[in-house]
């Protein structure tokens, strides 16, 4: 609100930015550091700035999280760090949190009279660097300083690394530990995560947005990349080293998919946390169904259209997230057009594989053709399958089979393994938008997922991603069941739940994600649509959507999509479950899901268009593949993905309907993912 | 002459309300934040703190007087108060918040009806000093607020926590 200068000495703004250029923080550091505080006391809050004052700080005061968050936005790097309180009238602390965390990636401290263990763990969990139990003292905050130069230094310590990787070697990266900085992300991933959101790092990604720093950007095909990998590593196995060789990306460090993992399987952890856990998941669960009701009723996507199309898996679930997604895209702080939401799914669709990893079927890296146009016979096993990973979703999944009978109970019974995480976001229906969304990241608004879906369905969906946006979704779905709020950072649904596989997985990273689904894992429970649409959609179709998360071999059909979605269903699909590593993944997913927000923003925006009359079919198609193939059973996967699914159609559908649908989906896109509720199932 | 006395008087008073517990070590913070920049820092601090907490102490009896009582609500504003109280160095302000609340919790409204007899003295009567509520009784306080003295002490005491600070936490 007011921009007070320090007094004397601080130097200005850029000057306190300057610093982040290099290693050696200026002379004058901490002086000039820019604090934002939010705090609805207004008593707390002049006490608060007199202090900062008194540190030297700059210090911009505020008492409402909406003013702050649109102040941060409008400015993206005026800020060095924000300090909130929990309990704030118009937005819940750890919301704001999230929010920020995912959009800016600044360091967040939170404060409180309340210093309950219950809070301050809550705290942790959300991303916050720090905790401040008031009164706060001015000692307190003389140190605050180290949080910002913390994030700095991880931030360039990866870019470093990506740097050099960019000369080719990249795969290679043998990083001395990559264990090492798994855990050294660990606590900074959203850091880095967020850091690589920004970076380009391949040439692939040439839809992403542009950095402005260096930072990995993990858009929907990189995040299916990865997903393939990590599926095809095994969930368990999967370790940034081989990501990193199996993905072949050129200018991706160990260290970017190492944090990346890590986001992944918090994210899959979170799916499948979630799912299990909540008793919303249940009702949520059954949100996957829901979210595909919510699907076919946002787009008034057919999944019958879409099984019709069969093939369009992947894409169909793009598509429908995208335009779920696409809906609540005006929502999240990322603008991410529904070309956008496509790349989410692919993302998703991975990380929905991890989920899956659990279910071990999906690691059989079969390409996540199962949603190809896999004919009927395939959703009996793959029912079965998902049965069995959706052991966590439970009741999710099954909703999704009301939708069609056989074929929906199969997507049901994939989607429940995908849903698990998804569950989260399938609690609403407007989960649907949302799962591109939560795949990819709490940011990507359904907007994103719509997206992401009609990349999958497009027909880039050859990457595989096709696949993963189909899980994605379901996983997505679970996301918003759980929290209300989180949606966004839930739905690492991407990658973590391959789909149905990680049902399982997810449980508990469902119930995870709940709680951290306001924090951030920011995997946007995404899958939980596409299991959603997968299961609405069609029974029979499923199997073909299925592919869609697979590869989106949308392709195939959906050419328009082109582009982004590479599909290379079977990869990304096999990575979202193998990496399905759960517990670390749902970090990773979120990682992930961020990236692919940020690929599908850049996804051809054009192409969405194309899609939307396909991508509504894609989306239900994909939703209904992805589960298919989450099923591990290889013979879905095979099946599925012979079949195209009207891709273009299904893509265009779910344009179609994430443009429309997605208005619903906006809310939940919100990156606090709270507004599940508000998309109209 | 008077001066000094007032100086005295004030600085009595004022080890008087750390010694009865009236206010703790958060208020020596704001005190030490005050320089010659900020001249009045202490008293700007302490009158948002007043106006603030008039508010609330307003919800809150409006609060009370619904029937059922929601502990919802009324937790909440005491939460608030109680972050408000601390940030200020209120102690005692801040204790009877903290036992507000487990009156809440435990949906006791007896207790809590109870409990806000005296509560309420206290708060109303610094309230009052501002003119916003009527007086009532205090056993622990025969201070009066008064606006007028408050500001005599303030323009001649320069530097020194405002009066109306030390009467305050009087509460």
């Amino acid at each position: 609100m007011n921009q007070s200068n320090c007094k004397g000495s601080m130097s200005t703004a850029s000057s306190s930015t300057n610093w982040k250029a290099n290693d050696v923080v200026p002379d004058q550091f901490p002086a000039g550091l820019r604090v934002l505080v939010v705090d609805d006391d207004p008593t707390c809050l002049v006490i608060l700035e007199k202090m900062l004052r008194t540190c030297l700080y700059e210090v911009t005061k505020c008492n409402r999280a909406e003013v702050a968050l649109s102040m941060l936005r409008e400015n993206k790097n005026g800020f060095d760090i924000v300090i909130s309180d929990v309990h704030m009238p118009d937005m819940d602390g750890f919301k704001l949190l999230e929010h920020i965390g995912l959009e800016m990636d600044l360091p967040v401290i939170m404060m409180s009279a309340d210093d309950g263990k219950q809070v301050v763990m809550k705290g942790v969990t959300h991303g916050a660097c720090d905790y401040l139990i008031k009164p706060v003292r001015i000692e307190a905050l003389k140190n605050i300083w180290q949080h910002v130069v913390r994030k700095k230094k991880n931030e360039w310590k990866d870019l470093e690394q990506s740097g050099s990787v960019e000369e080719g070697d990249r795969q290679q990266k043998l990083s001395e530990d990559v264990d090492y900085s798994s855990s050294a992300n660990e606590g900074n991933w959203k850091n880095s995560k967020k850091r690589k959101d920004e970076e380009e790092e391949t040439e692939d990604r040439d839809d992403t947005s542009t950095l402005k720093k260096p930072r990995v950007v993990w858009s929907v095909e990189l995040h299916q990349q990865f997903v393939a990998a990590v599926n095809q590593l095994g969930i368990d196995k999967a370790v940034p080293k081989k990501i990193l060789e199996l993905m072949n990306v050129p200018g991706l460090t160990r260290e970017n998919v190492a944090s990346h993992l890590q986001k992944y399987r918090l994210y899959l952890r979170r799916l499948s946390g979630v799912s299990q856990h909540q008793g919303m998941n249940n009702s949520f669960m059954s949100p996957q169904d829901a979210t595909f009701g919510a699907m076919s009723s946002l787009n008034g996507l057919d999944l019958q259209t879409l099984s019709v199309t069969g093939q369009l898996p992947a894409q169909s679930l793009a598509t429908l997230q995208a335009a779920g997604l696409g809906r609540s895209t005006t929502k999240s702080s990322i603008p991410m057009p529904l070309v956008d939401q496509r790349n989410l799914f692919s993302f998703e669709n991975p990380k929905l594989r991890f989920g899956e990893g659990q279910q071990q079927q999906m690691s059989s890296n079969k390409p996540m053709n199962l949603l190809h146009g896999i004919p009927t016979t395939m959703e009996p096993k793959q029912l079965a399958s998902l049965h069995q990973s959706a052991q966590s979703i439970g009741s999710m999944n099954m909703q999704v089979n009301t939708h069609g009978g056989q074929g929906s109970s199969l997507l049901m019974q994939m989607a429940q393994p995908q849903s698990r995480g998804q569950i989260l976001n399938e609690s609403t229906s407007s989960h649907v938008p949302r799962l591109p969304s939560s795949i990819g990241q709490p940011i990507m608004t359904n907007g994103i997922a719509g997206g992401v879906i009609g990349r999958n369905g497009i027909g880039d969906n050859s990457r595989g991603t096709g696949y993963n946006q189909v899980p994605p979704s379901s996983s997505m779905l679970s996301f918003p069941m759980n929290h209300t709020t989180e949606l966004a950072g839930n739905s690492f649904p991407l990658g973590s739940t391959p789909g149905i596989s990680n049902v399982t997985s997810k449980g508990s990273f469902q119930e995870e994600g709940n709680s951290e689904m306001k924090g951030s894992a920011g995997f946007p429970p995404s899958y939980d649509i596409f299991n959603d649409l997968q299961q609405h959609q069609h029974k029979s179709h499923d199997w073909e959507l299925q592919n869609v998360g697979l590869h989106f071999d949308a392709s195939q059909n959906a050419n328009p999509i082109q582009g982004n979605l590479d599909v290379s269903p079977s990869v990304l699909v096999h990575q979202g479950y193998s990496s399905s590593q759960r517990s670390g993944q749902n970090r990773n997913a979120s990682a992930v899901g961020r990236a692919m927000f940020s690929g599908v923003e850049c996804v051809e925006q054009g192409n969405m268009q194309n899609f939307s009359p396909h991508l509504n079919n894609l989306l239900v198609d994909n939703s209904v593949r992805v589960k298919a193939e989450t099923i591990p059973d290889a013979n879905c996967q095979t099946t599925l993905f012979t079949e195209h699914f009207g891709q273009d159609d299904l893509m265009s559908a779910l344009l179609k309907q994430q443009q429309g649908g997605i208005g619903t989906a906006e809310t939940d896109f919100d990156l606090d993912g709270y507004s599940m509720d508000n998309i109209p199932v | 002459m008077e001066r000094i006395q007032m100086r005295r008087q004030l600085a009595l008073m004022r080890q008087s309300f750390f010694d009865q517990g009236f206010l703790d070590e958060q208020f020596i913070q704001l005190e030490e934040l005050q320089d010659d920049a900020n001249p009045n820092f202490v008293e700007e601090v302490v009158t948002l703190y007043y106006r603030d907490s008039s508010r609330l102490i307003l919800n809150i009896d409006q609060a009370l007087e619904r029937n059922p009582l929601d502990f919802n609500k009324l937790d909440n504003y005491m939460h608030q108060f109680k972050g408000s109280s601390t940030s200020i160095g209120a102690k005692k302000v801040k204790a009877e918040c903290t036992q507000f609340r487990e009156y809440c919790k435990a949906g006791n409204s007896e207790g809590k009806k109870d409990k806000l007899g005296p509560w309420r003295q206290h708060v109303a009567q610094g309230i009052d000093g501002r003119g916003q509520k009527k007086k009532q009784d205090l056993t622990w306080q025969n201070i009066v607020i008064d606006k007028s003295k408050i500001h005599t002490f303030n323009h001649q005491k320069n530097g020194c926590p405002s009066g109306i600070t030390m009467f305050w936490f009087s509460m």
